[in-house]
């Protein structure tokens, strides 16, 4: 009987400095973006902010198996804090990004010690309830936050002190395709070390991890705190780079939406981000700029169906395809 | 004190609407386990059947809201049997992304046929206006609201307790594999029991259109509240969601009137509260 | 006979080159090449607030309509539509952005929205196009940049008169009740400076979140409070009828309180759905259909001519109307050469006598000089209407005069 082998060919004779050097290549074509697309700036910022939210996300749904509908909570805490710091004289940009991390990973320490005892709907229940507890309280201090009208006045000093927020996006663009980068390289490793491992194995039999001595409790917490801590590097980002600051950040559509996005892609796969937010908002400008309905029905269509068919996002599907080729392949 | 009673009153009609429409979710997530975050759809689509048949086609209150419910209770017999039970034994994550991807198909649905603004609701001239009890005046809209919100709330009760059907409803809930060996057909008993939930919900929204309007927003605005209920509540009870409705319906009208300041706070810093102090909701049955 | 068709068909093709010559050569005699001058207009045509935004949305296309004539020769203009979904900054900051980047329009217009309209008039600074806010009714607006006016009017132009009207009236205490959110702040401060300055006093004022759906707790307590008058502002539409609807189930509208309000609380398109809870109302404002001037009979006879005997303009409309009469003016005092400084020098001692509204000017400020008038709520032919019954002449926005830095 032929024994089916594993490919030899693949593996085998790339060095591994030049397979470090092709996964850097996606990451330079982007980079390269301002010269292909001029005026694509704004949205493409966008797009990489909510790539970093997204990763946040995928920490907590993909790999510690927390399903949250509140995570905007910490995406606006951040970005709140950014903005309010700048109104008030605090204005240089790395540092009101660590003042917004920092808020939020206390926030998600606060709300998360108190929730992650529990599990199913009431977990679910009390994420949405802690963000809509902090919309809420952001919509009353209308002082403090600008409430229904947004936080206005904000304003940071150029990023490094060399490189000014223009109005054309193009500080914003590398400011946050960078930070995006060294957060990708951070939640890559952390994904593959023993803690990353030890959350996966909480996600898939808590009850065995117990068993084996992990303290389940404390990792998650600590799980979400970082998360936190991202999602909030997030909202400041987004403060910083459209300058502005709105309940939206705070909003059960945004956190519903991002959990969307990375559906979408696939979670639990650290590529999933990047693949469900350019696609979602992509379909959102093409879908909702004819009819707002229209974009909600596909939307709703395609989770359907993704739960239905597909789970995994597109990733999934694309795995699933690779497996077959592979197969077929092989046998 | 004609303040209290007028603010006890008003918390009260607020509490029964929101029983109404969240205690058909409440069995249904105990029986079924399935986490259904679409359970507000029904109640919109109660209350656009009954606008519907009002504005639409001039048929009296009451007969309009009582066809609203048998058709969302129909639709819903036909959405479990046909969609939701694939997907019983399914992750948390899975059923909450394809119950809210249900709820944004329906919201398209609905703002393409009746367009994005809230439905107008022509209340029938004998609820109109105040009515005067004891030197108290209360809106009359208020008044039958409360009082056939008591009815039908009894009636429930009784079902629940004194019937056959509620009977092995109590049993499924408690222990699905027993109740089935007893010979109980939960596969129909999901059913059914969805299609009364899902009739309560529609009931719930064509009664208090006037206090949760009527929009293609409503499954997504008011689905924090129906959730609320039934964690505070408790899954698979109804007692439980009873007294968690009122006492949300109370605090959250009391709020308006003695701190509109604090708005909305109060009631998410309570409902975090009790959680975290009874995460299996007030009555505390498990 | 195959020869001559040869011929024919070569005579042909030549023929068919000569003419195609021709007409290129005629093409390229045109003298001066189409000037496409586009203009970026982000309103709310989505969501529960999306009637406003189409009253502003037809004005201007009616506009458009009727005075293609008007425009130098050669030039024409190109309208650039985004949707804002309602009170969005941050949408309504990117679609901004994204106009003036990608698009390259060279006038922004809409801004529907104070929270909306901020933003935008914030990012003009930088950009330096011209930005004509049609709705957005909050003073601070105009502050935002050199580069912003206005053509439709302030929380307190329309509260602060009001407020010295009504202590005039001989009412005592007064209670306000507000949507939270900035024209709300606004209204609620004007009307208490007019009315305290007259004399009166504030025993209660509330804010009500915007997207709030049961007003009837907060109406019971001012009820409870049994004040002379209620202020109350909302943003009109949909909400004014709920709001209405709520002040009657309390039983206001049947007691001896008085409600009065600018004029978005009566707003002209949501009167046949208040019913004759409305009648009687008072309330301050710039436009109504009713009105028996001519410009206005003349504008809403076309209005209903486009739209259909059963529809009726509102102030949204005018302020549309009146956004593209200014906007048009610039680009015919420039001949179609938009140059951001001069359009606003123009815009600012710009002026129109005929607007439906009566006369109206823009002043240094960028803010809309004014008729205001005081309207009851009649019924008239069978149908509710905003009765003009006094006019308060040529307002600016009191604001910027008390705070004159």
């Amino acid at each position: 009987m032929k024994t089916v082998s594993a490919s030899p060919i693949v593996h085998a004779t790339m060095p591994s400095g030049i397979i470090r050097l092709l996964k850097l290549l996606p990451w330079l074509v982007v980079a390269a973006l301002p010269l292909a697309l001029p005026g694509y700036e704004p949205l493409a910022t966008q797009v990489f902010v909510m790539i970093l939210f997204a990763l946040s996300l995928d920490l907590l749904v993909g790999y510690a198996g927390i399903v949250t509908l509140g995570h905007a909570g910490l995406f606006g805490m951040g970005g709140y804090t950014a903005g309010i710091l700048s109104v008030h004289g605090i204005t240089d940009p790395i540092v009101t990004a660590l003042y917004g991390m920092i808020v939020a990973a206390v926030t998600g320490l606060v709300f998360g010690a108190a929730m992650l005892r529990t599990k199913g709907l009431t977990l679910l229940m009390l994420t949405m309830a802690s963000a809509s507890l902090l919309y809420e309280l952001a919509n009353k201090a209308t002082g403090l936050t600008g409430g229904e009208d947004g936080l206005q006045g904000v304003s940071f000093t150029p990023v490094l002190g060399l490189f000014p927020f223009d109005f054309r996006g193009k500080t914003a663009f590398f400011y946050s395709l960078a930070t995006l980068f060294l957060v990708f390289t951070l939640v890559r490793a952390l994904i593959n070390s023993p803690f990353g491992w030890s959350l996966r194995g909480i996600r898939e039999n808590d009850a065995r991890m117990a068993a084996i001595g992990c303290p389940i409790m404390q990792r998650r917490i600590i799980a979400y705190v970082i998360s936190s801590a991202l999602a909030g590097l997030a909202g400041a980002l987004q403060a910083q780079t459209t300058q502005f600051v709105a309940l939206y950040s705070l909003s059960f559509e945004l956190s519903g939406n991002i959990l969307i996005m990375l559906i979408l892609g696939g979670s639990g796969r650290l590529y999933g981000a990047f693949v469900g937010v350019p696609a979602f908002m992509f379909a959102q400008d093409l879908l909702a700029k004819q009819d707002p309905a229209n974009w909600f029905l596909g939307q709703g269509i395609i989770l359907i169906a993704m739960v239905m068919l597909a789970p995994g996002g597109i990733l999934g599907i694309a795995e699933r395809a690779v497996n077959a080729i592979k197969t077929r392949r092989g046998a | 004190m004609t303040t209290t009673i007028t603010i006890l009153f008003f918390g009260i009609a607020y509490g029964m609407i929101l029983y109404l429409i969240s205690v058909g979710l409440s069995v249904t997530m105990g029986l079924m386990g399935f986490v259904n975050l679409a359970h507000g759809v029904f109640a919109m689509l109660g209350g656009y059947a009954t606008v519907t048949f009002m504005n639409r086609f001039g048929v009296p209150f009451l007969l309009a809201l009582a066809i609203g419910c048998v058709l969302v209770a129909a639709l819903g017999f036909v959405l479990e049997r046909t969609l939701y039970r694939h997907l019983y034994g399914r992750s948390e994550l899975d059923q909450v992304l394809f119950s809210f991807g249900l709820i944004l198909v329906s919201v398209a649905i609905v703002r393409i046929a009746w367009g994005p603004l809230a439905q107008p609701i022509h209340l029938p001239d004998y609820l109109k206006g105040q009515v005067k009890i004891l030197d108290i005046t209360l809106p009359a809209y208020r008044l039958a609201l409360v009082g056939f919100g008591t009815a039908v709330i009894a009636g429930l009760w009784f079902v629940f307790d004194r019937t056959l059907f509620g009977a092995r409803i109590r049993a499924a809930v408690d222990n699905r594999a027993m109740a089935q060996s007893i010979g109980i057909n939960t596969s129909r008993l999901f059913a059914a029991a969805f299609g009364l939930g899902t009739g309560l919900a529609a009931l719930g929204g064509g009664l208090g259109a006037d206090v949760l309007a009527i929009a293609p927003a409503y499954p997504l605005q008011y689905m924090v509240y129906f959730l609320i209920v039934v964690a505070v509540g408790g899954l698979g009870d109804i007692k439980g969601p009873f007294v968690a409705a009122l006492v949300i319906g109370l605090s959250d009208t009391a709020c308006r009137y003695f701190l509109p300041e604090a708005g909305s706070i109060f009631i998410f810093a309570f409902v975090f509260i009790v959680l975290i102090w009874r995460p299996n909701g007030i009555m505390e049955r498990r | 006979m195959r020869f001559a068709k040869m011929i024919g068909a070569r005579l042909l093709r030549q023929g068919a080159v000569v003419v195609a010559a021709l007409t290129l050569a005629l093409v390229a005699l045109i003298p001066a090449e189409a000037q496409t001058i586009k203009i970026g207009m982000i309103l709310t045509y989505s969501g529960p607030d999306a009637a406003l935004g189409e009253q502003i949305d037809r004005a201007v296309n009616l506009f458009v309509k009727l005075h293609e004539s008007e425009l130098p020769p050669g030039v024409n203009v190109e309208l650039i539509k985004r949707d804002d979904t309602g009170v969005n900054p941050d949408l309504a900051k990117r679609l901004a952005q994204e106009l003036v980047l990608r698009d390259q329009v060279q006038i922004l217009t809409g801004g529907q929205w104070t929270p909306n309209a901020m933003v935008i008039a914030a990012l003009t600074k930088e950009a330096k196009v011209p930005f004509v806010t049609m709705t957005a009714g909050g003073s601070a607006v105009t502050l935002q940049s050199p580069y912003v006016v206005r053509t439709g009017w302030t929380l307190w132009q329309t509260s602060y008169p009001l407020g010295e009207w009504a202590a005039k009236q001989g009412w005592k205490n007064a209670y306000t009740v507000v949507s939270d959110f900035g024209p709300g702040h606004d209204g609620e401060a004007a009307f208490t400076k007019g009315f305290t300055e007259g004399g009166g006093t504030i025993v209660g004022s509330v804010r009500i979140p915007l997207k709030t759906t049961d007003y009837l707790p907060y109406f019971q307590k001012v009820k409870d409070v049994n004040p002379d008058v209620v202020y109350a502002f909302n943003p009109g539409g949909p909400q004014a009828t709920a709001f209405m609807k709520a002040f009657d189930d309390v039983g206001i509208t049947k007691s001896k309180i008085k409600l009065i309000g600018p004029l978005d609380i009566t707003s002209d398109d949501e009167l046949p759905n208040m019913g004759r809870s409305a009648l009687g109302v008072v309330t301050l404002g710039q436009y109504s259909p009713a009105a028996m001037r001519q410009t206005n009979i003349d504008f809403v006879a076309a209005w209903k001519k486009e739209y259909g005997a059963d529809s009726v303009p509102t102030y949204f409309a005018v302020a549309g109307w009146d956004g593209m009469r200014a906007i048009y003016d610039a680009i015919k005092a420039q001949k179609g050469k938009i140059d951001p400084d001069a359009t606003m020098k123009f815009l600012r001692t710009w002026s129109n006598p005929n607007s439906p509204r009566g006369p109206i000017r823009i002043d240094q400020a960028g803010d809309l000089v004014q008729n205001l008038y005081l309207r009851r709520v009649e019924e008239k032919d069978g149908r509710l209407a905003n009765i003009e019954f006094a006019t308060i002449e040529q307002i600016g926005d009191p604001w910027k005069v008390f705070n004159k830095k």
